[in-house]
């Protein structure tokens, strides 16, 4: 039935088993929308945020997705700025991710707020000493730019890329993207950042706290490097999750072997940096508060040093070392859990930075005070990800996110209808595909000429 | 947000963190505007990019 809309020389499931998925996913983020109007409707009581976590979960959500989703603005770096050609085979995937996890950052910050009508007040009355104002401000700035890149992908559908004017305008569109790549990688290095910088200009809680340059502190810095090193691996992993789905190979290894190669390197310096930080942080920083390392990791239930060794050591070092050896890239095995344990590693982090913060007491009466979210705040965190499932989806049933598809997957001779009947309606797209590249050919060449 | 705002203040911090937020937004406005009014131009002329 809509065959005509899905991309040329590809293959997609039957509509009724897309529209079956399609729906699951959906009662997903029903459930995620009623409890995102619980919110709004009744109020921030909604959850389990006091006077000791103003900053709950979703703001651990918010900072993770941003993280994840810097694969999008590194990979764009690296293909439109540094000119790493082989990765305009996963840009558009890295950009779709992006989208997905930029536009569930605003909408998770949407419902945070509590009341979104008034949302535009951070931009009209900025308050302009707060790390957070710019990082509204480069958030929306970024997704307006991701946006402009995310446009050319749905232009290309089959069918809108007839009309010239969308044609040309996909056309025009690529080939200013650099331009447009430069301002996002602008952007993305000063709202990671600044995430960063919000715990570490913290001095009244000494977990958080870190030493400046400038007015940075190294936070800044050490967000966005694992942003950028992390980013990546998250793109490769949501790659291999889609081709386990589809049962069908969508990238090359070489281009995933290169992004790998790449996010190795950059994890193992942003290991290095945060390890020495670490222990300058554990040395000096906390001791001229009148604090020791001990005080951070014992004394409760949760936060043990068990955290800090799983952050740096088993989701930082481990995976970079895996990364950055050709071998740990090429076996399928290490590649899945360097990938998994720096996502892993990096969501870790940014839950350390806001709720490990707020948990530790900062005054000599005052005890850990541990958090449990509401179901309304978990509903509403796994919201995103059922609307990035959603986009995912639809985005490559109908757009052509993977260029190499066509090429590692060549379609198989019509089967004949009268012996397999079940197989009429493939037959009959491919039947169509065929005829379409044959028109598309024949349409070509009077512009050519 | 604007210098005709009654909160404005000539300051470094405002001209900087104003400065970059509408420097970031005219690239990305300016950039769609062009490739806008120039895909506008080259279908009225019929002619057909490659992009592919």
């Amino acid at each position: 039935m809509d065959t005509a809309l899905i991309p040329k020389g590809v293959k997609r499931c039957p509509l009724p088993q897309f529209l079956a998925g399609l729906g699951a996913a959906h009662v997903v983020l029903l459930w995620g929308v009623f409890a995102m109007l619980l919110c709004w409707l009744k109020g921030l009581n909604q959850t389990n945020m006091n006077n000791a976590y103003g900053f709950a979960m979703w703001i651990w959500a918010d900072r993770a997705v941003i993280a994840l989703g810097g694969g999008a603005f590194f990979t764009g770096f690296l293909r439109y700025i540094v000119g790493k050609d082989k990765l305009k085979y996963i840009i558009n995937y890295a950009v779709l991710i992006g989208f997905i996890c930029y536009s569930s950052a605003l909408l998770i910050l949407a419902i945070d707020i509590g009341q979104p009508l008034r949302g535009w007040f951070i931009f009209w009355h900025a308050n302009v000493h707060s790390m957070l104002t710019e990082v509204a401000f480069c958030l929306t700035a970024y997704f307006f730019v991701l946006c402009v890149e995310y446009l050319p992908l749905v232009l290309e559908n089959r069918q809108i890329d007839k009309v010239p004017f969308f044609h040309n305008l996909t056309h025009n569109m690529h080939e200013i993207m650099a331009v447009f790549a430069a301002t996002g990688a602008f952007l993305s290095f000063f709202h990671q950042g600044s995430l960063g910088g919000v715990a570490g200009v913290l001095f009244g809680r000494p977990f958080g706290f870190r030493e400046h340059i400038l007015i940075w502190p190294f936070t800044f810095f050490l967000f966005t490097w694992s942003a950028a090193a992390c980013g990546p691996c998250f793109t490769i992993l949501i790659t291999k999750i889609t081709e386990a789905i589809a049962r069908k190979k969508l990238v090359k290894d070489d281009v995933i072997e290169l992004l790998a190669k790449i996010s190795g390197w950059m994890m193992l310096t942003y290991i290095i940096a945060k390890t020495i930080d670490t222990i300058y942080w554990a040395v000096v920083t906390a001791p001229s508060k009148g604090l020791a390392l001990s005080h951070f990791y014992t004394n409760n239930a949760l936060y043990g040093y068990w955290i800090l060794i799983l952050e740096v050591v088993i989701c930082g070092w481990v995976p970079a070392l895996i990364l950055i050896t050709d071998k740990g890239r090429k076996n399928q095995f290490t590649l899945w859990l360097a990938v998994i344990l720096a996502v892993i590693g990096v969501s870790l982090n940014r839950w350390v930075m806001v709720l490990q913060v707020l948990a530790v007491p900062v005054m000599p009466f005052i005890k850990w005070v541990l958090y449990f979210p509401s179901w309304q705040e978990v509903a509403t965190t796994i919201l995103p990800v059922a609307y990035g499932v959603i986009l995912i989806m639809i985005s490559y049933r109908y757009l052509p996110i993977f260029p190499q598809e066509a090429e590692l997957n060549p379609l198989e001779p019509p089967a004949l209808p009268e012996d397999e009947p079940e197989a009429g309606e493939e037959a009959a797209q491919e039947a169509e595909v065929q005829e379409d590249q044959k028109t598309g050919e024949g349409d070509l060449q009077p512009a050519e000429a | 947000m604007f210098p005709f705002s009654f909160e404005w203040i000539w300051d470094m911090v405002h001209m900087v963190f104003h400065g970059a937020l509408w420097y970031a937004l005219s690239i990305i406005g300016m950039g769609m505007t062009y490739c806008i009014i120039k895909a506008a131009y080259d279908s009225a002329q019929g002619s057909k990019g490659d992009h592919h």
